[in-house]
């Protein structure tokens, strides 16, 4: 699948975006990496840009309660509702609801096995082909953990 | 009105969805669409590994839109060959390049099209500039033959290359430098770069009739750039550059015939066991083109 690999805000620290990076490609994923410090808008864009299927979010700064539902609404709005969402990094596990309820279909907090992240993608893949809401602008519900 | 026509209809209306969506289609479409625009403007980059393309084009990007113009970049980057995924990230070296609705970037991994990038490249661009885009430039690392022959497909092509390497010269013998028409020695706030630059000229001038330049610039700084860019907007593509393109074109489309040939992993296989020799193989590979294969 195509992927982008994406850390909004102000946050300086990209090994965990990284080593995700790697494995997916690994995996056998296009993997497109963004960079660091993108506002909501640019990565919005991005995902359009590429044409991914997936937008994984790294976030360290404690910022993920505002910035990740700001992009999941930006993404529900440009028409890119298909697009199957995941976040990693520095997350409490008070805010996971939120972010389930923004669209998010997996949190990965720091310790995680890459093949868990390889998992969830064989997964999501497997509930889009069969039509399953999992996308950010599907039904809410399901989440892989 | 088939799906692609039908996205190139809203992209050229606006939607940048359907923009988006019409680069995939036509990178991963069956047979290959075919696209013309009378206004195209097309550069293609290359040069070596870390020389610092991508960089620079996020440079000449932020110029050319500030300048009013809207600019297309289709960055390709190989496929693992082990595990046929890749890690697309020229995006990051390209600074400024997520600010405005008229820039559009688009990430490519070489091997996931049906008898390879190569020969969809060329209808990317003439869709990007029916779409109004206009300044579509093509970044390939200029490592390979094949590589180096997509950018040569533009209508005028851009070597970067670093201050350390002497790669240029190194790229010679793939007649990378024969198709150039601007050499840019990047980096040049590092020591090296002058003189890299003056053994590049001194190359070129082995032949009388060579009258191109290579420019210094940095694109960390920022130097050189204005010039750089004024350069290939007045650059006169070289005697002979069509027959140039037109021959790469053909290779590619050459090439890509026979990748999507149904039997050539029949006849690779043939080739392993040693049942078979080349001159064999290409026999049969023609006999079946002739058949209709």
């Amino acid at each position: 699948m195509r992927v982008v690999i994406a850390k909004p805000g102000l946050d300086g620290h990209d090994r965990g975006a990284k080593v995700i990076a790697r494995a997916l490609r690994d995996g056998g994923h296009d993997v497109i990496y963004t960079g660091l410090r993108k506002t909501p808008s640019d990565i919005v864009r991005i995902v359009n840009d590429e044409d991914a299927e997936v937008l994984g979010l790294s976030t360290l700064s404690g910022a993920h309660d505002s910035l990740i539902p700001k992009i999941c609404d930006g993404l529900r709005d440009g028409k890119l509702g298909g697009v199957i969402v995941f976040a990693g990094g520095i997350i409490p596990d008070r805010d996971l609801e939120l972010l389930y309820n923004s669209g998010v279909r997996a949190v990965f907090g720091p310790g995680t096995p890459t093949s868990d992240v390889l998992g969830f993608l064989e997964e999501a893949m497997q509930r889009k082909q069969n039509n399953d809401p999992i996308g950010v602008g599907d039904d809410l519900g399901w989440h892989w953990n | 009105m088939s799906e692609i026509d039908d996205l190139l209809r809203r992209a050229k209306s606006g939607d940048r969805r359907s923009l988006s969506r019409l680069m995939t289609e036509i990178s991963e479409s069956k047979t290959i669409p075919e696209f013309h625009s009378k206004s195209i403007w097309t550069l293609g980059v290359t040069g070596p590994p870390g020389s610092g393309k991508s960089t620079l084009i996020g440079r000449l990007t932020k110029y050319w839109s500030d300048m009013g113009e809207s600019v297309a970049v289709l960055a390709l980057d190989p496929t693992s060959p082990v595990s046929g995924g890749s890690f697309l990230a020229d995006r990051i070296r390209m600074e400024g390049t997520d600010m405005g609705e008229n820039v559009f970037v688009r990430s490519i991994a070489s091997g996931n099209s049906p008898g390879g990038i190569s020969p969809r490249i060329w209808p990317m661009c003439h869709a990007l500039s029916l779409c109004g885009w206009s300044r579509i430039i093509v970044e390939t690392v200029g490592t390979g033959q094949s590589e180096f022959r997509i950018a040569a497909l533009a209508e005028r092509l851009l070597l970067v290359d670093g201050p350390d390497r002497g790669d240029i010269i190194q790229a010679e013998k793939a007649g990378i430098l024969e198709l150039a028409d601007i050499i840019a020695v990047n980096k040049s706030d590092l020591p090296g770069a002058s003189l890299a630059a003056q053994s590049i000229r001194t190359s070129l001038n082995l032949s009388d009739d060579d009258s191109r330049e290579v420019l210094l610039v940095s694109a960390l700084g920022g130097t050189g750039i204005e010039t750089l860019a004024s350069k290939i907007e007045s650059c006169e593509p070289q005697r002979g550059r069509n027959e140039l393109i037109m021959r790469e074109l053909l290779i590619s489309e050459w090439d890509s015939i026979l990748l999507s040939h149904p039997e050539i992993d029949d006849v690779i296989q043939k080739l392993c066991d040693n049942s078979i020799t080349i001159v064999e193989a290409i026999k049969s590979l023609r006999t079946s083109f002739q058949n209709g294969g």
